[in-house]
């Protein structure tokens, strides 16, 4: 289909051919100039609306970034990069750059590696593998918002289920106040969060695990090593482009995360909680300083670009070849 | 192939034309056949979209098109918060609708000062000075009266006759000491003293208004938001005695993530028992029985107590209602329904049936709960009156004083920095 579209690069039209050659060639040319037109208008919707909705919003924040603006009429009190030296002060805001690390690190270090081992262990021939891959990838496909309601009901203080069941079990002094205690606060966030999100990226290393060819770990096995050795040195590395994906998804996922910390805390207690989005939220639609607001989104979409692309040059390059590198997908 | 392309192009006609039937429909609801034949048709844009007040609002718009045939009504609900974010897109725009809902304050000042708002005063002036001189006040700007009040209510600690029973308690408490007394008795009588949604923020800050107001009188929280100053001797002091209190630890466990209506929150904690008292508003014994089993004859109101050496009385109410405000250049019929709206009439059945407190001081009787009643007695002998701070103040001000006050209560920020960070935002905003 694509290939239609692409200009032929062999054969400009008609030069230095027979005169029906030509003729064919202006024929192709013609086809090939209405095939552009029919690309073009097709694209023209989908184009309008991205610009629209996705690039002017964008382009118009950073430049709100730039004014003490109310989001009533047009900004127009220009302050210049205030909003940023503003931004580099706030104790709030420097926590949730740090909170935002704390929680990167987090998920690198205990929740992918979790996922990993659930999709080897679910990788294996057991009974009712079917029932666990559904029931870890469950929490997935729930709304983030009733995620958040139902923990905030088993984290609740005293009568909540987390601390009626560990009373019951004798480990009440395991129970606290969790969402409500700033001290483990964050660490009950990211407890619920590994329980929403594992699943995902265990299902990601499932499909990884399936794709590496059974020939090769047999191979490693009659080569005489152990499972850690075939684990190690020959599922890994093939399981790596699958892995670089996962850990790309799960920083940017860190840095914008929102919906799971506005339903269950809303940043409290006195802001031990809160993300860059949830002090974007409150700046901007709480507090009508969009202006302030929209630098916070700035920084953020700054932090998450060059994230993604220092990651795709150096990490992903292999993966992407040909797709972002290059502009022709010619995949040299 | 050209089959495919016209049932595209059928389908696109069919949505079309559905388009412009629902259309054609919408506008029969509104002004079918307008001016014509002489009918005035008046948009009201109101909040009432839970019942009962739903079916009764629309009920008296009905009664009031068939005491007048020429007027027709076209009521348009919205929930709350899609209601704010609508008349913030609407007052930028600059066209409100004839007949809004509105709290007075800093929004409606705002609304006044980009002129889009009519000036009520001499037009409701034969009738609206009968109503309740408290709940007109949230709609005066500079003396002019820009808005007609159908609620009023106000902030005041509800609390458990039996848990006080228990702790040996006679009467609810007077005085901030006497207070902080109270609050010792309950806890070593082992009750949980207060309950307090501290992740809602809101509710915390009512007790440093509170004590503001009664520190320095009534008129001292407006007066700190136009000078930009929160600094004054008696913010400080508002501060220390809120510092006093959380000092004495009387908030449930875990209050700091505790929200207020959820089935663990504050007030369901009040609502089943688990905690004597709380300081809120005088819907708190619906939502009690609503998020919790609710207390019943237990339940009993005391106003804020004042505070020893303060300016203010403990006659001075915190507070809020509703009312109605009409675009600048509304029709005199909109005036007329909103003289029907505060007619005695009408607040019997508001009171009635929708359980509001009433604007009109002859439709008390139809108050039947002697909760409500103390409210609406306090609201009547009310000396002063202070707009909840989050309509009063603009957002980002209302804002940072349920933040700041928030970190006192969790102990992260101590009074001055408390009257600092408000005074800084203050002097941002303007």
């Amino acid at each position: 289909m694509t290939s239609t579209f692409l200009p032929d690069q062999r054969t400009g039209p008609g030069a230095g051919l027979p005169p029906q050659a030509a003729d064919r060639a202006r024929g192709r040319a013609r086809r090939r100039a209405l095939n552009w037109l029919t690309a073009a208008g097709f694209q023209l919707p989908a184009l309008v609306l991205f610009m629209g909705l996705v690039l002017l919003p964008m382009l118009f924040a950073l430049y709100a970034a730039f004014f003490r603006w109310g989001g009533f009429g047009m900004p127009s009190d220009y302050i210049g990069g205030e909003n940023f030296t503003r931004l580099f002060q706030d104790e709030v805001f420097l926590g949730d750059l740090w909170r935002c690390l704390v929680l990167v690190v987090l998920s690198l270090a205990v929740q992918l590696p979790f996922a990993l081992a659930m999709a080897v262990l679910l990788n294996q021939r057991m009974r009712g593998r079917a029932v666990y891959r559904m029931l870890f990838f469950a929490p997935y496909v729930l709304s983030e918002a009733i995620t958040g309601v139902k923990f905030g009901m088993i984290f609740a203080p005293d009568d909540g289920f987390a601390d009626q069941f560990l009373g019951r079990i004798g480990l009440d002094g395991l129970g606290g106040e969790w969402f409500a205690d700033p001290s483990t606060v964050m660490a009950t966030l990211f407890l619920v969060m590994t329980w929403k999100y594992f699943g995902f990226h265990m299902m990601l290393y499932l499909a990884g695990l399936q794709a590496v060819p059974r020939e090769l770990t047999e191979a490693a096995l009659i080569d005489g090593a152990g499972p850690w050795q075939r684990f190690r040195n020959v599922t890994l590395p093939l399981l790596a482009p699958t892995l670089r994906i996962s850990v790309f998804l799960a920083v940017i996922g860190s840095i914008q995360l929102f919906d799971l910390v506005w339903v269950t805390t809303a940043g409290g207690p006195d802001h031990h909680s809160e993300t860059m989005a949830v002090t974007m939220f409150q700046y901007g639609f709480k507090r009508y300083q969009v202006g302030y607001a929209s630098a916070i989104s700035v920084v953020m979409f700054g932090i998450s670009l060059v994230f993604a692309l220092t990651y795709q040059r150096f990490v992903l390059r292999r993966d992407l070849e040909g797709a972002t590198t290059t502009m022709r997908g010619d995949g040299k | 192939m050209g089959d495919p392309a016209l049932s595209r192009r059928g389908f696109l006609a069919a949505s079309a034309a559905a388009g412009l039937g629902m259309t054609a429909l919408t506008a029969c609801g509104g002004d079918s056949d307008g001016g014509s034949s002489g009918t005035t048709t008046i948009e009201w844009w109101n909040i009432s979209t839970t019942q009962p007040a739903k079916s009764v609002w629309a009920a008296l718009a009905r009664k009031y098109e068939a005491q007048n045939p020429k007027v027709k009504i076209k009521i348009v609900q919205l929930e709350n918060d899609a209601y704010k974010s609508k008349m913030t897109a609407l007052t930028s725009s600059g066209k409100l609708p004839d007949i809004f809902h509105t709290w007075g304050g800093g929004v409606l000042k705002q609304q006044v000062d980009a002129g889009l708002v009519e000036d009520l005063t001499d037009s409701t002036k034969p009738w609206a000075d009968a109503l309740l001189p408290v709940a007109r006040e949230p709609y005066l700007i500079d003396d002019r009266a820009y808005g007609v009040p159908f609620d009023i209510g106000m902030i005041g600690f509800w609390y458990n006759k039996a848990l006080f029973k228990k702790a040996g308690i006679s009467a609810p408490p007077t005085t901030w000491s006497g207070f902080l007394d109270a609050v010792r008795g309950l806890k070593s009588a082992g009750v949980t003293p207060l309950a307090l949604a501290g992740k809602e923020k809101w509710p915390g800050m009512y007790y440093w208004a509170y004590l503001a107001m009664r520190a320095a009188g009534a008129e001292a929280l407006q007066k700190a938001y136009d000078d930009k100053d929160f600094t004054g001797a008696p913010f400080l002091e508002a501060g220390e005695h809120l510092k006093e209190l959380v000092g004495l630890q009387p908030f449930q466990k875990g209050f700091l993530g505790a929200a207020y209506s959820s089935p663990t929150g504050q007030a369901a904690t009040v609502g089943n028992g688990k905690a004597a008292m709380e300081l809120m508003g005088q819907w708190a014994p619906v939502v009690q029985a609503d998020a919790g089993k609710g207390l019943g004859k237990d339940l009993g109101f005391f106003p804020f107590p004042a505070v020893e050496g303060g300016k203010g009385a403990i006659t001075e109410v915190f507070g809020g209602g509703g009312g109605h405000a009409l675009r600048r250049g509304a029709p005199q019929e909109a005036v007329d329904f909103l003289k029907f709206f505060a007619s005695e009439a009408t607040d019997l059945e508001l009171v009635k049936k929708t359980g509001v407190l009433p604007v009109v001081p002859a439709a008390e009787s139809a108050i039947a709960d002697p909760n409500i009643k103390a409210v609406q007695g306090q609201l009547k002998k009310a000396t002063g009156f202070q707009l909840y701070l989050d309509q009063a103040y603009a957002p980002a001000v209302g804002q940072e004083v349920n933040d700041s006050v928030a970190g006192l209560i969790s102990g992260s920020k101590s009074p001055e920095q408390v009257a600092q960070s408000i005074t800084k935002t203050a002097k941002e905003e303007q």
